[in-house]
């Protein structure tokens, strides 16, 4: 199958199982028989070619396999009340990716299950590549999606916008924005199956950029942009990881840069700003540097303090503390860290010991500095940032 | 999140070898550990599970880099305690994880009656990064 036909089956496979939605609302079965038409597509169309109007070929094709599926459910069951099936296809009028996307973001779905539901529901992977993508194995993550789509079959929430909208718009961001950090996170190299995840994210949150006006939603992709422009940068040769200040910027995706810095610039003055907003600012002022040391710290310091006061998270605390730090310097931030340290919830954080270790390395306390690295490399599940933090510890006693 | 849990042989478990079992009770000890590879799959979890072969065919294997690798019998052939099998589960929380492996340790010994297998819970070091 050609790249060509690829991407287009990926775009229009949300459309094609919107389309069957608003006729039908078993979901397992419309997203089975959208499953089987992308099938019948990829092996007919690199031969006969492309039709005219694909979309229109993928519905009728995904409704004819619905309606197969309804009939023999019917037979089966020999209900007499329930409605004949209807036989004409349903017009595919609308942009469904934004209705889609919060079906796949159901509020009883756990977060692994509406990530893998929303990557082959709106995303159109197959269950191999996603198994692929996480490291697991397909008959794994097939009867994760099975058990996903069970689950929004029997919560019988039908298909239409939430009246609780903005909550759900909400979960809709959070799963995009896993999927980015699943991606985005795993090193380079043999892990380039899973880079392809970022990639995804960013197509997906587009497209609802497309299908929705909400400032969030612009600053959810601003912030995937600034962040991913940043990517090849962050690892070197052999996958280990470069932090931000020892990147060679010459190597972040300018034009990224520049998309992501515009659409955060003119997303912001609109309003209300959220913290997917405020984090893209952040990462702007990050990438408008042009070396780690003209960065804008005192800028950063008065984002991550706004960030502060919209989230209880400990992560944006401890960021903060490392603004401050470089702003008032490493003893400052020393003693914002001890206050921070009584938080049960990152106490035993890698990343506090890291940043901890940093701060110590900064004021001259090469000793301290290493203990500090090898707790934090014996708090981390990553291995690429269990060798720096090693790697440190070591650099420091010298 | 990716857990490793570790199953131990241990003399720490208060029963007899498991070759000197009533033969219904092996059955039922082997059908337990089948089926509950099969419920990992089906809820979406499972990574990998292996049986590992005795601790007497085992070998330590040491290079210097100078001369032949030493191999030795081992690790500790009169080990009390050694890896008898492990599984790798994908799943949402630490807490998902301890409930599997007390779902295991609660394998049927003689009579039916729960081994208590120690079960050694560790995370798979496929953690993201923390970008900076």
């Amino acid at each position: 199958m050609t790249v060509a036909i690829e991407d287009l089956l990926r775009e229009e496979a949300p459309q094609v199982l919107g389309a069957l939605l608003r006729r039908h609302d078993d979901f397992a079965a419309a997203e089975d028989a959208v499953q089987e038409a992308l099938i019948a597509a990829a092996s007919q169309w690199p031969a006969e070619g492309v039709p005219d109007y694909p979309r229109g070929w993928l519905i009728q094709v995904a409704n004819r396999r619905m309606l197969d599926h309804l009939r023999s459910e019917q037979a089966r069951r020999r209900r007499e009340e329930r409605s004949p099936v209807e036989e004409h296809p349903p017009v595919p009028d609308q942009d469904d990716t934004l209705v889609l996307l919060f079906m796949c973001c159901h509020p009883a779905l756990k977060p692994a299950a509406a990530i893998a539901l929303t990557l082959r529901a709106v995303g159109g992977l197959t269950t191999a590549e996603i198994a692929g993508a996480f490291l697991i194995p397909e008959a794994t993550m097939a009867q994760r999606i099975t058990r996903a789509k069970l689950k929004i079959k029997e919560s019988g929430v039908p298909f239409r916008l939430p009246a609780e909208r903005d909550e759900r718009l909400a979960a809709v961001l959070h799963v995009l924005y896993l999927i980015f950090n699943e991606g985005y996170t795993s090193s380079a190299g043999p892990d380039l199956q899973r880079r392809d995840l970022s990639t995804e994210a960013i197509r997906l949150t587009r497209a609802l950029h497309g299908s929705s006006s909400d400032p969030e939603v612009a600053g959810l992709l601003a912030l995937m942009l600034l962040i991913d422009a940043r990517r090849d940068a962050r690892t070197g040769p052999s996958g280990e990881l470069i932090p931000l200040t020892e990147q060679d910027r010459g190597r972040w995706d300018q034009p990224q840069i520049t998309e992501g810095v515009a659409l955060i610039t003119a997303t912001l003055p609109r309003g209300p700003v959220g913290p997917y907003q405020v984090q893209a600012a952040i990462n702007a002022v990050h990438d408008e540097a042009p070396s780690a040391d003209d960065t804008d710290w005192p800028q950063l310091l008065a984002l991550y303090g706004v960030l502060r006061g919209m989230t209880d998270n400990p992560m944006v605390a401890l960021n903060h503390a490392v603004a401050f730090a470089m702003v008032h310097g490493p003893a400052a931030g020393l003693d914002l860290l001890t206050t921070l340290a009584a938080d049960k919830r990152i106490a035993n954080h890698h990343r506090l010991h890291a940043v901890r270790a940093h701060l110590l390395e900064m004021a001259g306390e090469g000793v301290a500095a290493a203990e500090a690295y090898r707790i934090a490399a014996s708090h981390t599940a990553s291995v690429p940032e269990q060798r720096y933090l090693t790697l440190k510890a070591a650099q420091a006693l010298r | 999140m990716k857990y490793m849990l570790l199953m131990q042989a241990s003399e720490r478990i208060d029963a007899p070898p498991i070759h000197t079992w009533d033969p219904d009770d092996v059955k039922a000890h082997i059908q337990f550990m089948q089926e509950f590879d099969k419920i990992l799959v089906d809820n979406g979890e499972f990574v990998d599970a292996q049986g590992l072969a005795g601790p007497n065919e085992a070998k330590v294997v040491r290079a210097l880099g100078t001369g032949a690798p030493e191999v030795t019998d081992g690790p500790f052939p009169e080990s009390k305690e050694f890896l008898a099998g492990y599984w790798v589960i994908d799943v949402d929380s630490l807490d998902r994880a301890i409930e599997v492996a007390s779902a295991v340790s609660k394998a049927p010994g003689p009579r039916g009656v729960p081994l208590g297998l120690p079960i050694e819970v560790r995370q798979v070091m496929s953690a993201p990064l923390s970008d900076a």
